[in-house]
């Protein structure tokens, strides 16, 4: 085993940092009850002025009369480690979340995959600094042990268990992950390094600084297993973006909207999955709010391929009112399977794959405007064809239940019959009885006839059984 | 009859990467045994020739069109290459409902979707009988039948033939210029796909792009087909009778 710890030093500031104006300065961010708010995280240029962790407001303000305070956003930070265990989740299954500020996860079993921890610590470095987060990151074989060595060292990876032990016993007491009253007491003792706690005896030990601290210690050498719940991918995708100013037209968002599929592209791809239908909701003014809801036929990934069918909707809806916020939903999320492809295909330069097509078809003419033809096993000609809905997955067999095909029926079905006023011309074939359907209240008893009319104009039509007027049209053999 | 001379000599769309071959200087002595560079140059003028872009005056038969056989003897032997032109728009101009225009492409229909090439079906005017379809051979399978406003057929129709992912498109457009209907020939050639285009007898007068048409017209008995134009093709018969 080989636990990676990544922990964010700065995420109380790093949270929130996406919501200030991009200029240099002293920044504090302060939490707390109201009465007894203090710093809990001040940036580089705060901490030049004496402003540290733990004092009360007034304390750093009078060090630093422009420290601008910053009101700490659990929810923003909880969003944020979540991002970054779903960055993790591509590169192993068994990921910990350790509050407030740390993400831990396994990794010995991914090392072969991504060429040792070298390049795999390189590939996360990466990630994260696109992102803009300070991280720190340590790997050791226990978890325990991970995180607290990021406190002392950066990029720092010990594989062995003895090489782990040398370095813990060689720790100061405070960055050894203890709670700061023990320490303090173990430092009132004359103990100055975890090496020191590790020669006690252990029932010594455990008298002086209680149970907690021994199950600590014990965790860190990795003599006892730790258990801790697995962190879970979330089962769906919401992300919302405001805008600085009203949108008018839905150009405008095309921008925003390219933003949000590309996020959701990286975390399809964390899950391995596809979307098939998604939801944009435009806020506008007063929580009204315009939703647009795109389908797929198969689920898809890609996020150039989202934007522009999306965009496509976008464009064919008229807005009603400017767009201050745009939001995307995603609830469900299909397994994606990719699209078989002929190795030796010949499709024309800018062609198009027929699942490209039939999304981009659908995008401008609606869901429904695409059908595939099927035979229905019925004697009544409207009853004997359905339309079917296009499925790229469906199975290429032919369905067992169809019909024979008959002989002698119209290329053309008229959707209405037409009452002919005069009788036709010649009659070719006929009559065909056609006498079904007394279950269903379509009850017919027709005698079909192919027919010519005046104009040699080739056509089925139909009387009342066993009569020879009143002849009604009801195909073209076009 | 301008647009069907420009079309027969159409230089324009010879692929650029061919180079106009040089013919065997005027200087090089008579008794010079097998002017070897004049043989490649003989041949190279012969690859080029061979475009369909270029037409020659020769045996019949021997075009290098590519061509979907239509399944009617007698109207592959009026066409050139003894089929309807792929990479190609044909228009039918048709004087009435009924008079088997349609029928006509079912052989055509037929192999393509048995060969699962997908056969696109763009705002029919009525609806296409299902069982008349499989008893023609068509696999149902892979025809798809789109509806759409006709303010969108237009669009839709070259969206399908560019795509190159159909092996035919059929388009019913009553209303259409000259425009339009280039946009969709060259998008059948850009991509090489089958393009059926119908359209109402009255618009045999206008000029059309499409490099095949025919009109469909009733006769004594039967129904009368008839070239009004066809790219690649010289004398000879004009037209046929069907279905007597």
């Amino acid at each position: 085993m080989l636990w990676a710890c990544l922990r964010f030093p700065q995420l109380a500031f790093d949270a929130l940092r996406g919501t200030l104006p991009n200029t240099p300065g002293a920044f504090a961010v302060v939490a707390g009850p109201a009465q007894r708010r203090g710093i809990v995280f001040a940036n580089a240029a705060a901490r030049g002025a004496g402003v540290r962790a733990g004092q009360a407001i007034a304390t750093a303000q009078a060090l630093c009369p422009h420290l601008c305070l910053l009101a700490r956003d659990p929810a923003a930070e909880q969003q944020a480690l979540g991002a970054f265990a779903t960055l993790a989740w591509r590169y192993s299954s068994d990921i910990h979340l350790r509050e407030p500020d740390a993400v831990l996860l396994e990794v010995g079993a991914s090392l072969k995959l991504f060429d040792g921890w070298p390049a795999l610590e390189r590939r996360l470095r990466d990630e994260i600094a696109r992102s803009g987060f300070a991280c720190r990151i340590a790997a050791a074989p226990t978890a325990c042990a991970a995180q607290v060595l990021t406190f002392a060292h950066d990029g720092i990876a010990l594989t062995t268990t003895a090489v782990l032990q040398g370095a813990l016993a060689q720790l100061p007491l405070a960055q050894g992950g203890l709670e700061s009253a023990t320490v303090t007491a173990l430092h009132g003792m004359g103990l100055r390094t975890l090496g020191d706690l590790f020669r006690l005896p252990r029932a010594e030990l455990a008298r002086r600084t209680g149970p907690a601290a021994l199950l600590h210690l014990d965790r860190l050498r990795g003599h006892l297993a730790e258990a801790c719940p697995r962190w879970q991918p979330p089962a769906r995708f919401a992300r919302r973006l405001e805008f600085e100013s009203a949108a008018h037209s839905t150009t405008a968002l095309a921008f925003p909207l390219q933003r949000l599929l590309r996020e959701l592209e990286l975390f399809l791809l964390a899950r391995d999955g596809g979307v098939q239908h998604f939801v944009l909701v435009l806020g506008h003014e007063r929580g009204a709010s315009t939703r647009v809801a795109v389908g797929l036929l198969a689920p898809q990934r890609d996020a150039a391929h989202l934007l522009e069918l999306a965009r496509v909707r976008l464009e064919r809806i008229a807005l009603p009112a400017p767009v201050y916020s745009l939001a995307l939903q995603v609830d469900e999320l299909p397994p994606l399977t990719p699209p078989h492809r002929d190795l030796f295909d010949t499709r024309a330069q800018g062609g198009l794959d027929w699942p490209a097509l039939a999304e981009r078809l659908r995008a401008r003419l609606g869901d429904g405007a695409l059908h595939g033809l099927a035979c229905v096993a019925d004697h009544r000609p409207t009853h004997a064809w359905r339309h079917t809905p296009l499925d790229p997955a469906a199975p290429a067999t032919r369905d067992a239940t169809a019909p024979a095909p008959t002989a002698n029926r119209p290329f053309w079905l008229l959707p209405q019959p037409l009452v002919l006023r005069t009788a036709p011309q010649r009659i070719l074939a006929g009559p065909e009885r056609i006498e079904s359907g007394w279950w269903d209240a379509h009850d017919q008893r027709r005698d079909y006839y192919v027919v010519e009319l005046r104009g040699g104009q080739r056509a089925w039509a139909f009387t009342e059984a066993g009569s020879r007027q009143h002849w009604t049209l009801h195909g073209w053999f076009a | 009859m301008f647009t069907s001379t420009a079309d027969l000599f159409a230089l324009d769309s010879l692929p650029a990467s061919t180079a106009w071959p040089v013919a065997a200087p005027a200087t090089t002595p008579a008794s010079a045994p097998a002017s070897v560079p004049a043989a490649r140059n003989t041949a190279a003028l012969d690859t080029v020739l061979r475009h369909p872009g270029i037409w020659r005056r020769r045996a019949p038969g021997t075009s290098a069109l590519a061509t979907q056989p239509s399944g009617h003897a007698a109207l592959d032997a009026l066409l050139p290459g003894g089929g309807w032109p792929r990479g190609a728009l044909c228009e039918l101009l048709v004087e009435h409902d009924g008079l088997g225009e349609c029928s006509l492409l079912l052989p055509t229909l037929a192999a393509l979707t048995q060969a699962r090439r997908r056969v696109v079906l763009v705002a029919p005017p009525y609806v296409p009988y299902a069982p008349a379809l499989a008893a023609a051979g068509v696999d149902l399978r892979h025809v798809v039948q789109i509806d759409a406003a006709h303010t969108d057929t237009h669009w839709t129709a070259e969206q399908c033939l560019r795509s190159g992912c159909c092996g035919a498109v059929l388009d019913w457009l009553p209303r259409s210029d000259y425009r339009e209907l280039r946009r969709l020939q060259l998008a059948a050639e850009s991509s090489g796909t089958l393009g059926f285009v119908f359209r109402p007898l009255a618009a045999a007068d206008q000029a059309s792009p499409c490099a095949l048409r025919l009109r469909i017209t009733t006769a004594m008995n039967g129904t009368q087909f008839e070239l009004l134009k066809c790219r690649g093709r010289l004398g000879g018969a004009t037209s046929l009778r069907l279905r007597a």
